[in-house]
Parts: C-alpha cells; structure tokens; sequence
C-alpha cells in the first residue's frame, strides 16, 4: 500500500511536469498548426537560468524560478519571430525542420556555455517532508503538485474568460475568420509562444528539483514525452495535455515500479500507440471528418 | 433490408423516361439512405437509371445530392436500402472496389492530384490498361514497356478526345481552373465507368465554358456509350442536357421526371422559391 | 517521360563518378583515416535518406522511425553475421546478412505500417517515433543483442576497402529501385495518395495495399544499410540509433527536397561530411550546423528569395523552348522548302 501511495504520488509529480510541458506543445499546434520540437529545449534554459540566478547571482530561489520564467518567455517569443513567422506560410515540413534546428541551437549554445558536465539543481533543498498513509512524500512533490493544480485552474479562467484567451480560441478555431473579427493573429501568436514558454520555464524548476542534475540535453526526452502526452490527449486541446500529461506520468512510474526501469518507456510509448489505434486523434481531440 | 431484390429488366419501376425504357437500368437505388447521428440525411431515394441515360439530381443547398454520390461510391456506408450497379448489389464494397466495378466520378471542390502531370493524373486512373505488378516495375521487365507504352497511347487519346493532348506534360495544379474540372472528367473516364458520377461540372465557370461542358457531357455518352449523373444548379445546362431529372430536398425525392415535367411541378417551385403567399 | 529519364541518367552518372574517384581515393590511400572511417556511413545515409524519401516524399506521409528499421535490420544482420563468420565465404555472408536484416527491418516495417492506416500527420509522426523507440528498448533489453552494454561486432568488424563494394552496390540499388518505383504504375497511385486520398480512392487505388507496400520497402532498405553499418564498428548499441537519428534522416529529405532523389544524395553526402569538415571548429560544429539549417528553411521559404528563384529557371526554361520552337520552325520550313 505504501509502494502504490508513493509510486502513485511520484507519478503524479511527473504528470504534473509533462502537462505543464504538454500545454506548451498544444496551445502552439491549436494556435500556430506547427509542432514545436524545439520546445522541450526551453525546458533547459529555465533550469540553466535558475541555476544561473541562485548559483551566480546569489539571489533567492523563488526570484530564480521567476527569472527562468522571464528568460525563457522571451526566449519564446524572440524563437517565434526570428525563425517561425517567417515561415507562417511554408509547408508544415519546413516549420518541423526549422525547429528542428532551433533545437540544435539551443543544445548546442548550452553545450558552448555551460560546458557537457551535469550541473546540480539547487532550489527549495530545505523543504520538508511529509508522510501520508505511511508513505514518505517530498515537500517539493506536493508543492508540484498544487502549483500544478493552480496553473491548470488559471490556464481555463484565462483561456474562458478574458480577451486574450477568447482571442486565442477563436485562432486556433478558424483563423481566417478570427483576423476579419480583428484578432491579430501575429500577437495572439506571440502571447501563446511566451505562456507555453513560461509554462515550460515552472516545469523546469519541478524537474530540477526532482532529477536535480541538468544537462544541455535535459530537456529532449521530457519534451518527447510531452509530445506524446499532448498527442495522447489530442493535440490542440488544453484539457487534453492536461489529462494527457497525468497519465502518462503515471503509466510511467507505474511501470517502473511495478513492471520493470528498463521497459518504461516501451510501455508509454506501447499505451500510446494503443490509445491511438482506438481513438485516432487521442482522448480528448477532434474527429475531424474530412468534407468530400 | 432484404438483399435479393428481384429484377425484371425492362420493368424496373424505378426507371422514370423514355430513352432506356425496355432494358435493364445501369444504376438503381433502392430505399437507399442514411442518417447521421438521428438525422434522416437521405430517405428512401429510389432512382434508376438507364445505361446511356444522363439524369439529373438538382436541389437547394444541403439537400442531400453530395452525400448521395458518396453513398454510391462508399465514402459513406448506408444505413438502409440497396445500391445495385447492373444487378448487382454494392453492400460491403470500399471505394476502390467500387471504381473497379464501374463507377466513376469527379468532385465539387476539384480533387487533382496536383503534383503530377496531367499524363499521370489520366494514367493513375488507368488500372484497367496499365495492369502489372511492384516487382514488374521493379525490375522492368519486358511487360513493364508494353503496358506503359499502352497506357500512355490511351490516356494521350483520351486527352486529345477533349483537346488536352497539349498540356499533357504541365502540372494538374497549374492548369487554369476550367481545364482542371475538364482533366477531372477526362481522369474520372479513364477508369472505364459505367456510370459516370459529376458533382457540380459548371460550378464556377463562365458562359462559354458552360456550354462547351454541355457539349462534352454529350460527347462522352455518345461516345463512351455509359450513363451519366449529375449535380448541378446550372439550370439551363441541367434543362438542355438531362433526360431525366430527380428533385431532392430535405434528403426526400420531391419529383422525377423529365424537364418539362419538372419545370411544371408546383412543389419543386415551392422548394426553390419558396411557398406562395395566400391571400 | 523522356525528360525524366533523362534526369535518372545524370543521377546515375553523378554516382558512378562520385564512386570512382572516391574508390580511387580509397584504394590508393590517399585519403585520410578520419575520411575512410566517414566514408560507408555516408553511404548509408545515402540508402536510409532515399528509402525514406519514398515515405516521406512519394507517400507524403511524415516517419520518425527510420532509425529503428534501421536498428532492427542492424542486430538481426549483425548476429547472422556473427554465427555465419568461418562457415561461408565472407561475400556470401555479406549478401546473406544484408538480406536477412533488410527481410526482419521489413517485418518491422509491415507492423509499423499497420497504424498508418487509421492515422494521420502528426498523430502518424509520433507513433513511428513511439515504434522506433520501442524497438530501441527491445533490443536494449534482449539478451542476445549484448543488452545495454551493446553487441560486440568485433570479429565481423570489417574496414571500407571491404565493406566498400556492398555499400555501392546497395547505394546503386536503393536508388535504382526508387527510381523504377518513381515511374512505374505502383508510384504514381502511391503520388496519388500523396496529393489526395479521397479522389486517389475514387480512381480505384487501393490505399491499404500502397501504404504497406511503401513502408514495407522502405523498412528493408534502411534494414540492409544498418547490417553495413553495424560491420564498422567493433561494438554497436541500440541506444545510438533512437529519434534523433530518425529526425537526422529527415532533415536530410527535407533538405534535399519532397520526392528528389538525387537532392537525397547530395544532402545526405553534404549534411553528414559537413559537421566532419568542421571539425577544427569542435563545439561551434554543431552549432554552425543547426544556424545553416534554420536560414536554409527560411531563406527557401522566402517571397523574394523564391520569385528570384522562378525568375532565373523561368527565363531558362523560355529560352530553352525557344530554341526549340525555332529548330521546329527551321525543321519544318525546311520539310517546306
């Protein structure tokens, strides 16, 4: 009981990190129709920057999060201008190579700046512990937990309620339609890329704090299992990665502990393919009928 | 819905004009329909139509003619009724099988395979003539040269029959937009079909491009000697070409008949104008 | 027709010469260790960028799987190899192993196609990325592939002058095929369905039969190109053949265009030397490498860049049929006179 109360919790933590990473991949593909490759790489910079800022700097850590989630939402944007927008146009293949590259970039400049060795995750190393049901859970995985909950409650409101968010809506519905109501879809665009951006900064912090060593390559296999938590749930939904990205976490931690490390990530990638050969466009995405 | 349906050729009861009335219709629908999630989209559609017969299926937007011609060609399953194509029945067949069965067909918004030569547009339909095997082309056996050159004889005559024989080499996406629909047609013939299904032909063309449709959709019954049905909300052509005619609305027949029949039907005038005020 | 034979031609053409002089260069020794040991994986690349132009290009159909075909083949090959060492020519275990890795990747193939049939674009990409990891994992965790620490190919390990004629061979023949593919019944319902399924449907195209047929083939070839692979090194895992690879791959297809063959060829030779040209440049390689492929995809989207493009191919192609419109008009003023 305690091994499934905790295996249970810690899949929740990185469920909670794969959806916060999921709704950067979905609301750009629903806004822009691009997958963003290169977004998993944000990732990385906001935990470079954190580690920058407390490390160097000497500031405190929660200024440090919020410094990654500046940098990394201007990142975000500056991404979208210099090699997206340019190619709003192109066929989809091209958007998939340039990001592609974008991703490389950004590897390859961490590679240049911090060097190949792994670098340790410095925050919130004071935070207690608690236990629950006889299991013993990190302070941090709770705090992952309800942030998570509040981003995700936040993220509705926002995109249900105010002008930017019905902006957003209305893009990734019909874009055409949107610009003639007098949405601009280039700011629209801009505001999805720095909230996904920013989304996948906080992310960052909860991966730092819960694999603590961070590499120029960190971010590239949570940003595939973000893809594919956002593919899961039907990507271009929001509640989608939200849901998508639990579940896969969870599989994934139940997997390991119950059946084996070593097939984890067969097992996520096997559940995936099943989910999708049963529901074509995920748990949660539109059946699109094509019109002949 | 039972699936031997017996048929007296000559006397189905189905066949509404004059032109094949003593022989076995090509196509005949029987209470053909299907709904969409509790909606009735078509209902008891019953139709037939002669071999060499061009038939009409005119209606107001949304009636229900579209999903008909997927009906007939399996992009849709139907719910009820039967489909036969000379007698026999298409239930279970997939669109590819029912292409090889004899129905051919173009589409409102023009589906070309864009990114090909118009040759290979023609030629792609040709799984009649060009007839070989992966391994064939593979290695280019003697059969691979014979069927090719076949094939391109053929679709280079088929083209020429509609004056294209020029631009075989151009790109389908390049072509203007009236020799597009025209290449559709000629693609949709080089499948060999019995029927010959066209979706709104003069959507979007001019006068003079109209009648000069007129007289290639009587050109290829002539022809090809196959049956032709058609969408269209060009009354004049549907008026001049068709010899019979079919009114849906709401999914329903409203009417057969020939034109004159038509044009002289009070509820096909309600159902495009509008019910007269009473005073 | 005749045109595109004509451009299958140069293609084959432009391989022999690039083969002869770099056999010469082989053969005589002058060339470098760091560019013999470059050399068969290049050749490689060539085979697993057009095997998988023919998904990507021809079927129109995005794969980030291409590595684990590619690693299914390797393994499978790698270990006939191994148990066949001593007891058959080395030629005929070459041949042998080569096949069996192209037949099981094929196998791979067939599965990984089987979902391609219910799903689309990107839902398609993620699950070839999904088979390819999970054949990774696989062969991971099997036994018989050395597990983590990866199979020791040492004894069948063989250097380029060796491996050297079955590489071209297999270049000649991925292209070869692809090309016979390209212009045969078979590619155009398989360009068809590219362009569009619905009307490809209607013509009678089976599109099941096509798509498996597709990955099918493509599968055997990436197969056949990891056996060759997996004899130039003394140990191989299935760690290094994950997506990255597949995307590596793609880029490659992308860059050298949709459905071009010979673009495949270039860019696999170009993109693979290049960060090996750069060596001296150590951490910026990569870095230059990622810059050149972002202001590729950019500057060939571009509106300005694109109508230069037209403008100088379009005054070529005028002034071709011009001069072909004036020998016509000599020809027949001649038949005149």
């Amino acid at each position: 009981m305690t091994v499934f109360i905790r295996t249970l919790i810690s899949g929740l933590n990185l469920g909670s990190i794969y959806a916060l990473i999921a709704l950067g991949y979905s609301m750009v593909y629903g806004i822009a129709r691009m997958l963003n490759f290169a977004h998993g790489d944000i990732i990385m910079v906001g935990a470079y920057s954190g580690i920058v800022a407390v490390m160097s700097i000497g500031l405190p850590p929660i200024v440090g999060i919020l410094l990654g989630v500046i940098v990394c939402a201007l990142l975000g944007i500056t991404i979208e201008r210099l090699a997206y927008k340019p190619l709003r146009q192109a066929p989809s293949l091209s958007i998939l190579i340039t990001a592609i590259g974008v991703s490389y970039l950004l590897q390859n400049l961490a590679l240049i700046i911090f060097g190949p060795e792994q670098k340790a995750y410095p925050m919130f190393s004071g935070v207690k512990s608690f236990q629950i049901l006889g299991a013993k859970i990190d302070g941090i995985t709770i705090l992952t937990l309800a942030v998570t909950a509040c981003i995700m409650i936040g993220l509705n409101l926002f995109i249900n309620k105010t002008k930017i968010g019905k902006a957003m809506r209305a893009v990734s519905e019909d874009k055409g339609a949107a610009e003639l109501m007098g949405i601009s879809t280039d700011r629209t665009i801009t505001v999805t890329f720095a909230i996904g951006s920013a989304l996948a900064a906080i992310a960052s912090a909860f991966y730092g704090a819960t694999y603590v060593y961070i590499l120029p390559t960190t971010g590239s296999m949570p940003g595939i299992k973000a893809f594919t938590a956002a593919v899961f749930g039907g990507i271009g939904s929001i509640p989608g990665a939200m849901l998508g990205g639990i579940v896969l976490g969870l599989i994934e931690q139940f997997a390991k502990q119950y059946i084996s490390t070593l097939w984890s990530n067969a097992i996520v990638f096997g559940v995936l393919i099943i989910v999708l050969l049963v529901k074509p466009t995920g748990l949660m995405g539109k059946t699109i009928q094509e019109k002949v | 819905m039972a699936n031997k349906v017996k048929l007296v050729p000559g006397k189905s009861p189905n066949l509404f004009t004059e032109r094949d009335a003593g022989k076995m219709p090509v196509l005949e629908c029987i209470h053909l329909g299907i709904d969409f999630g509790g909606l009735h989209a078509v209902q008891d559609f019953d139709v037939a139509i002669g071999p060499t017969e061009i038939t009409g299926l005119i209606g107001p937007n949304g009636a229900g003619k579209t999903t008909i011609f997927n009906l007939l060609t399996k992009v849709y399953e139907a719910t009820s009724g039967t489909v036969l194509l000379n007698g026999i029945d298409l239930k279970g067949m997939t669109t590819p099988q029912v292409c090889k069965m004899g129905i051919g067909r173009t589409f409102q918004n023009i589906r070309l395979f864009n990114n090909m030569s118009v040759l290979d547009n023609v030629k792609a339909a040709m799984n009649h003539t060009i007839d070989y095997g992966f391994a064939t082309g593979i290695l280019r056996l003697p059969k691979y040269a014979r069927e090719e050159k076949l094939g391109t004889e053929k679709a280079m005559e088929l083209l020429s029959i509609f004056d294209m024989q020029d631009e075989a080499g151009d790109r389908a996406g390049s072509l203007p937009y009236g020799e597009q629909r025209r290449l559709e047609i000629v693609r949709a013939l080089a499948t060999e079909p019995k029927l010959l299904l066209l979706d709104e032909p003069a959507a979007g063309m001019n006068p003079a491009e109209t009648t000069e449709l007129m007289e290639n959709i009587r050109k290829i019954r002539d022809r090809f000697e196959i049956a032709i049905f058609l969408i269209e909300h060009d009354m004049n052509l549907v008026m001049n070409v068709c010899e019979g005619i079919c009114v849906l609305n709401f999914g329903q027949i409203i009417a057969k008949g020939t034109p004159e029949q038509i044009q002289n039907n009070p509820e096909v005038i309600e159902a495009y104008l509008g019910k007269k005020k009473e005073n | 027709m005749k045109k595109k034979n004509y451009g299958n031609l140069f293609i084959l053409f432009a391989l022999t010469v690039f083969f002869a002089i770099l056999g010469g260069m082989l053969y005589t020794g002058n060339i470098g260790r760091q560019f013999t040991n470059m050399l068969i994986p290049i050749f490689m690349y060539i085979v697993l960028a057009v095997s998988l132009n023919l998904v990507v290009g021809l079927l129109g159909e995005l794969s980030l799987g291409h590595a684990g075909f590619m690693s299914a083949g390797l393994f499978t090959g790698c270990l006939v190899s191994i148990r066949l060492y001593g007891l058959v020519s080395d030629p005929l275990r070459f041949v042998i192993s080569m096949l069996v890795g192209g037949l099981v990747a094929a196998v791979f193939g067939l599965i990984v196609g089987l979902p391609t049939l219910r799903l689309r674009g990107d839902y398609l990409a993620i699950t070839t990325l999904a088979c390819g990891e999970i054949i990774k994992t696989i062969i991971t965790n099997l036994k018989i592939t050395g597990g983590a620490r990866g199979l020791d190919t040492g004894h069948v390990y063989s250097g380029a002058k060796t491996l050297f004629p079955y590489a071209v061979v297999l270049v000649y023949l991925t292209v070869i095929v692809m090309m016979h593919i390209k212009n045969s019944a078979q590619g155009r319902a398989i360009m068809a369905i590219r362009d569009n399924r619905i009307a490809a449907e209607s013509i009678g195209i089976n599109v099941t039969h096509y798509k498996l047929a597709v990955f099918v083939i493509a599968a055997f070839f990436a197969g056949a190109a990891g056996v060759l692979y997996g004899h130039c090194f003394a140990n191989v895992k299935a760690a290094s053949f994950d997506y990255n690879v597949s995307i590596e791959i793609l880029v490659i297809v992308v860059l050298g265009g949709m459905g071009n063959i010979f673009g495949s060829i270039a860019a696999a030779v170009i993109l693979r030397a290049l960060p090996e040209m750069l060596r001296g440049f150590e951490n910026y390689r990569m870095l230059i490498y990622a810059i050149v492929l972002i202001m590729v995809m950019v500057l060939s989207n571009n509106k300005k860049v694109q109508s230069f493009r037209y403008m100088v191919t379009g005054k070529l192609k005028k002034k071709l049929r011009e001069r072909k419109a004036a020998k016509q008009a000599k020809k027949g003023g001649e038949m005149n006179g």
